[in-house]
């Protein structure tokens, strides 16, 4: 009797699912050599980064799909997707936001995401990426002011190849996994930042992904360099029409933080999640990793709410002596999402420090895992790590798993874990609901509750998002 | 203020309440004692709206309204408190944000915009006083590691921010010593007016000679077997339940 009050499930409502109705010059489905060859040429890519993305493709045709996260999907048919479209409008190359089609505008406004300056908000330059192609990049001219350079991934390839070509997967090697290496041969469009030595970015950076177009895959790459003693806020949303059929979203994120500097990487991810009954929704396929170099701090946030399914591990190499990474999550999965999601601390270096707050919280019949490592290297003496992972179940028939792996081969290194798991109670609703509180009220403010300490290393502006977000996505998990 | 009528209910498909009728009006303080298992929380959870328990007859009014039509928050916000015997912990909740919560829910069922933040401190911490509570425990989480004394004068801290027309009390007492039993005893006494009316279930008598009910009911079977002043209470503590059986 008593879970039936907690169980009746959801009718979520997922806001951003509508479609953008414009016409789009996409690729037909398939991949092979060519494919890759007319991304390249359309993106007027130097030829090392074409023989680049080819040695990728080959090496990732010996791959096989990763098959150890607790995630069960059909093989994916990788040639029924397509690996490139973008919005006609686009092709024009519009210099500036008057010359961008209004439909695709329009369509970020809808979004929350307004990308004329003066409407947006105020200190946060975005980038807006729809489907293959970066629409905008905003301020530009005002972080060109601190030497700051923030633009497509395409375009700093063209501009800065330099730069591109010395860091380009030199945190995640194209062969580092299978997705790893699919995004590295067919990766369309993402962010690249440059924070030069000693600069602190002046305002928040922030890239909105956005799939649009149906039975595309997005696979976007992000690259940010924060030279010595730099500081930088990066923040990604993401959101995708509903549709019945399953998208592929499979991108790479690489941060390096030189000497003394400091990223912290935030991200949104609310990519459609499929229906109540599990039909489609996207497959979040992620590898986001940084390099800490001396006295160096890289920070990941996330509040995943979103896709069907999500794989997704953002981790530290923890290379200079001192340099620190820390991990905050928060992963909801509601009706039949699936996540496997956690993160690794590769300490290298001595007196290297880690922390990872995860908090899980399953409702529906979905399920939700945490995976971590935390490795001690033998060099890394005095070395840190505290853990802390959390989860919340609401209803019974959704499944909360923690897999940590500790390694030490260092005696010094100190390695603590903490794990809870609890359940909205029957009885915290009741007395909630006794005191006059509607009961999806008070899911959302027992949830809120429990993620807080990973709501408070959000950019303030989100992390007022993020609480909304939740109560979204929580929406009808009480009868 | 509340009629109930023949009411009948079960938990679990067992049946525990067996017609129990009760009529309190404006003002007044009813006390109803009773052996063990005799259905007096699950009287309180009833009138309440917990999930689970189920009616099977009968029928209670509460002012006009059919209170057993309504949904549980619906309940608490026309005016019905139920202050626990056990209250449960909401780890991360802070006290002040789920009072804030329920006084705003309370408010916008009656058409009234929210709190502002400076008057609703200004009460938390008047509640908080009256009750011996450390202000500090606004900022801990609901119930949160909490004494069983401290979650008892926590409930009624919380009754006394939300001025409900009719107060019901589970054993408020249990567990309690002297001196926290008195505290609860003055905060309840201060409460008392002409339009809000009190059911205080207690197994002991000594609760009341702190808060002197204007009737003490005597709940066996799931039925009021007997009826009176507050020198029923008197004669139960000295000859016990047992009298009453044939009475049931």
């Amino acid at each position: 009797m008593a879970n039936e009050h907690i169980n009746e499930v959801i009718e979520r409502e997922y806001t951003p699912g509508f479609t953008t109705n414009i016409e789009s010059d996409t690729l037909p489905p398939g991949l092979d050599e060519s494919v890759i060859r007319t991304i390249s040429a359309r993106k007027e890519e130097p030829q090392w980064l074409l023989e680049w993305r080819l040695d990728a493709y080959r090496r990732w045709l010996e791959m096989t799909p990763p098959e150890w996260a607790q995630v069960k999907y059909p093989p994916i048919d990788h040639n029924a997707i397509s690996y490139f479209s973008m919005p006609k409008s686009m092709a024009d190359k519009p210099k500036s936001l008057d010359e961008v089609d209004p439909e695709l505008l329009a369509t970020y406004e809808k979004l929350g995401i307004p990308l004329h300056e003066q409407a947006m908000l105020a200190g946060v330059a975005v980038d807006a990426v729809f489907d293959s192609v970066s629409v905008a990049t905003t301020f530009r001219e005002n972080l060109a002011e601190a030497g700051v350079i923030f633009c497509s991934i395409s375009e700093a390839a063209r501009e800065y190849p330099e730069l591109v070509k010395q860091y380009l997967g030199s945190v995640v090697p194209k062969t580092d996994n299978y997705y790893a290496a699919l995004n590295s041969a067919v990766y369309s469009d993402g962010s690249f930042v440059y924070i030069p030595k000693g600069v602190r970015c002046p305002m928040e950076l922030s890239t909105y992904f956005r799939i649009n177009e149906s039975n595309t895959g997005q696979f976007e790459r992000t690259l940010i360099i924060a030279a010595e003693g730099s500081h930088v806020s990066y923040l990604e949303g993401c959101t995708a029409p509903m549709r019945d059929e399953n998208q592929l979203h499979a991108a790479v994120v690489e941060l390096i933080a030189l000497d003394d500097a400091e990223i912290k990487y935030s991200t949104v991810q609310n990519w459609y999640p499929g229906d109540a009954e599990g039909k489609g929704g996207i497959y979040n396929f992620v590898t986001k990793r940084g390099v800490a170099h001396h006295r160096a701090k890289i920070s990941w946030t996330q509040v995943e709410t979103g896709s069907a399914v999500t794989w997704k591990y953002p981790s530290c190499v923890l290379k200079g002596d001192d340099s620190i990474g820390e991990f905050y999550s928060v992963a909801l999965t509601h009706n039949h999402q699936q996540a496997d999601t956690g993160t690794k601390m590769i300490h290298l270096g001595r007196n290297t420090k880690s922390t990872i707050i995860s908090k899980g919280i399953s409702a529906g019949q979905s399920s939700n895992a945490y995976r971590g490592l935390v490795r001690m290297s033998p060099r890394a003496v005095g070395a840190r790590n505290y853990t802390q992972c959390d989860s919340l179940l609401i209803g019974d028939r959704c499944a909360a798993h923690t897999f940590p792996y500790i390694e030490s081969k260092q005696p010094t290194a100190v390695i603590e874990h903490e794990a809870t798991t609890s359940k909205v109670s029957d009885d915290q609703l009741y007395l909630c609901q006794q005191r006059g509180i509607d009961p999806e009220k008070a899911v959302s403010m027992i949830v809120n509750g429990f993620c807080k300490e990973v709501f408070k290393e959000l950019p303030m502006e989100f992390a007022m998002e993020a609480g909304k977000l939740l109560e979204v996505s929580l929406e009808g998990s009480v009868g | 203020m509340l009629s109930i009528k023949e009411l009948r209910a079960s938990v679990e498909e067992k049946t525990i309440l067996q017609g129990l009728s009760l009529n309190i009006a404006p003002g007044e303080v009813h006390a109803i004692m009773g052996p063990n298992g005799a259905g007096k929380s699950t009287l309180g959870h009833v009138l309440a709206g917990r999930p689970g328990y189920e009616v099977l007859s009968g029928s209670v009014a509460f002012e006009d309204q059919d209170l057993l039509a309504m949904e549980t928050e619906e309940r608490a916000q026309a005016g019905l408190f139920l202050a626990f015997q056990y209250p449960v912990e909401i780890p991360g909740v802070s006290n002040m944000e789920f009072l804030k919560a329920s006084v705003d829910a309370v408010r916008d069922s009656n058409n009234l915009e929210p709190l502002d933040s400076v008057t609703f401190m200004k009460r938390a911490r008047e509640a908080c006083k009256a009750v011996n509570l450390s202000i500090d425990f606004l900022k801990r989480g609901v119930n949160e590691g909490f004494s069983g004394g401290e979650k008892k004068r926590n409930e009624l801290m919380q009754m006394m921010l939300l001025e409900p027309k009719l107060c019901i009390l589970d054993e408020t007492d249990s567990g309690l010593d002297i001196d926290a039993l008195q505290v609860v005893a003055a905060g309840v006494n201060a409460m008392r007016s002409a339009d809000r009316s009190f059911i205080v279930v207690t197994h002991y008598q000594r609760l009341l000679d702190y808060i002197q009910p204007d009737f003490v009911h005597v709940l066996a079977g799931g039925k009021i077997v007997r009826s009176g002043g507050k020198e029923l209470a008197l004669e139960l503590e000295s000859k016990g339940y047992a009298w009453l059986d044939g009475a049931a």
